[in-house]
């Protein structure tokens, strides 16, 4: 096999990564600070995806202009969501939790279903098959601005969560609970904004991902999946791990692709999350409690 | 007032015995006067009931949250299928080579998670995880057909040939009733005894358990091997009952979720809750889908809509399921 052909996959399966790690990014919050595992992520990230889908075929704005505006649409949704539905059960049982989301995420899926039918859709983007040229590598166009995309987002949440107070109060709810109850912080508004972050995270990720593939409403149950072993591998909780797992599956699942058939290249990533569980239960870059 | 003789039904008093007596006796009586649509239903009602029960044993007892149970249906279902396609094995037999499958498959995944002290959602995460496994290795392995299918010889409906299980859907009705019984009858006599009683320890407190003395490992092991066994017929009942074997639907992730629906519905840690679940749950499906069509609502996903709802007021407003207040209200022992 070229060894040209071989980078070129690697390089657009890292690229692909960081968009999975800033979705994943979501995830891991959401489970850092509150330690409920959202069922519905994918289901989020579909919704988000046919924004975009929607906003491109009917006013032909581009993804990257939806960024912004979908992730606060996504926030807002994750906010409600958390405010009305999930913040009673954080107290609960996982298995409660479970069904919880569970429940949501039937409703989105096929809510979606019956909206926009089974059809698979997708954005053309003018510029979609152009690419840039360094010595041996084309990189996808798409592709690399929807990873510095991704970069640049999961930055900005890295610099709120360290240098804001709002952030700095988030950590501490979810360092000690009752600390943060007893100092006086609100800490059911700060789950809400919680919620309504790694929302805000998984809705730019799907604006992305509805660049690089086909959205259809049956995605979502892939993605939530795909996001539980990002976040495993990575470390539940870390940021940096978030994006770290994401670069690995996505790198992974691409020469899986290339090397082994195509079809077989989650088997990849689950053997990867297998023993990654036995050997660093808390994954890569995660704190053992 | 307790009745003393038979030691099945020893704990349980005149009313608990009257109401079940009446159960079973209705429940024998359903091909009698169902259609052909009520039975297949009632033949769907006590397969949930059948497998919620055994994912009970694992969850509801010993406290071990699986969410890939769907491997151990699918292996059983594989197991006993590729014996009498390729062998023209039996799935009497079959069906103890699918549980000799499934709970070696059961005990690995036991051990590694409890050796390597994995638990909680990572616990679950890791079970997901070994049925997708699985269910991807299934799609590529051609002599099993792969992601085609794997086809059994279709029943013949004039004959029943119980040792061969091929037949009408009265004679699968009766299979899947005897199944649930023995399913239910064992998890009462597993929760009354030393076993049981070691496995809710463990589930309230593991520290508090290994304290008193019991072996945490080793009676987690046996509830995920115990649970693993009794879900594997479920899986030799699905194949010889549909015909028909895809890793993508019988591995699959919605399949694990459909079949622990029932038991937390119904309620968790309860011998009843996987039954009344089970019920609730098929019926509530079915019964959207007349009312829908009789609306003349046939967009698809409108139901799956309704149930997720459903799904939702339960779980908000009886986080216990639905037995412990029936079973109040019925003036019934809760467990």
């Amino acid at each position: 096999m070229p060894l040209e052909l071989v980078l070129n996959v690697a390089v657009g399966g890292v690229l692909t990564g960081l968009v999975y790690g800033l979705m994943a990014l979501g995830l891991s919050v959401i489970f850092g600070v509150m330690r409920v595992v959202n069922f519905a992520h994918g289901e989020m990230m579909t919704i988000a995806m046919y924004a975009a889908v929607i906003a491109f075929a009917q006013w032909q704005l581009d993804p990257f202009l939806m960024l912004l505006p979908v992730a606060g649409g996504l926030f807002l949704f994750g906010y409600a969501l958390q405010a009305g539905l999930i913040n009673p059960f954080i107290a609960r049982p996982e298995h409660s939790q479970f069904i919880l989301l569970v429940a949501v995420a039937i409703i989105m899926v096929n809510g979606l279903l019956m909206a926009f039918g089974p059809n698979a859709r997708n954005v053309l983007v003018p510029y979609a098959l152009d690419s840039f040229e360094f010595g041996p590598l084309l990189v996808d166009k798409v592709r690399l601005y929807a990873a510095v995309a991704s970069l640049g987002l999961a930055a900005a949440l890295f610099v709120f969560f360290r240098g804001t107070r709002t952030g700095k109060a988030i950590r501490a709810a979810a360092d000690n609970h009752t600390g943060a109850l007893v100092v006086g912080l609100n800490v059911q508004r700060l789950y809400a904004l919680t919620f309504g972050l790694g929302s805000a995270c998984v809705g730019a990720a799907g604006c992305l991902m509805a660049l690089l593939i086909d959205v259809t409403p049956t995605l979502g149950p892939v993605y939530t999946l795909l996001g539980f072993v990002i976040v495993i591998v990575g470390g539940l909780g870390s940021m940096a791990g978030a994006l770290l797992g994401g670069v690995l599956i996505g790198l992974s699942e691409a020469l899986a692709g290339l090397f082994l058939v195509p079809s077989a290249k989650s088997m990849v990533s689950f053997a990867l999350l297998i023993l990654v569980l036995l050997i660093r239960p808390h994954g890569l870059l995660g704190r053992s409690t | 007032m307790r009745i003393a003789g038979l030691p099945l039904l020893a704990g349980l008093d005149r009313r608990a015995v009257t109401l079940l007596a009446l159960l079973l006796i209705g429940l024998l009586f359903v091909p009698a006067v169902a259609g052909p649509y009520l039975l297949s239903i009632m033949i769907l009602v006590l397969y949930f009931a059948y497998v919620g029960q055994a994912w009970n044993v694992m969850m509801g007892m010993a406290g071990q949250l699986s969410l890939g149970h769907s491997l151990y249906v699918g292996l059983g279902a594989y197991v006993a299928a590729a014996l009498f396609v390729h062998a023209g094995i039996g799935p009497w037999i079959g069906a103890l080579a699918a549980m000799a499958v499934a709970t070696l498959a059961g005990a690995v995944i036991g051990y590694l998670a409890f050796r390597f002290r994995v638990g909680g959602v990572y616990f679950a995460l890791l079970t997901i995880a070994f049925a997708e496994f699985t269910r991807i290795g299934f799609d590529h392995m051609t002599w099993l057909g792969g992601s085609a299918g794997l086809f059994l010889p279709v029943a013949q409906r004039e004959r029943n040939d119980l040792w061969s299980l091929r037949g009408d859907p009265v004679m699968f009705y009766y299979v899947i009733l005897g199944m649930a019984v023995t399913a239910l009858a064992l998890c009462r006599h597993l929760a009354r005894s030393r076993i049981g009683f070691y496995w809710r320890a463990i589930r309230e407190d593991p520290v508090a358990a290994e304290a008193l003395g019991i072996d945490v490992f080793r009676y987690k092991m046996l509830a995920a091997m115990a649970s693993s066994a009794m879900t594997a017929p479920a899986g030799v009942f699905f194949a010889f009952y549909y015909n028909n074997l895809f890793p993508e639907q019988i591995f699959s992730m919605l399949r694990s979720i459909e079949l622990i629906l029932g038991p937390i519905i119904g309620g968790l840690g309860t011998l009843f809750g996987p039954v009344l679940g089970a019920f609730v749950l098929t019926i509530l499906a079915e019964a959207l889908q007349e009312a829908l069509q009789t609306l003349g609502w046939q967009i698809p996903g409108i139901k799956q809509v309704f149930y997720g709802f459903c799904l939702l007021l339960v779980i908000v407003f009886l986080p216990n399921g639905i037995w412990p207040p029936l079973a109040r209200r019925l003036g019934l022992d809760v467990r």
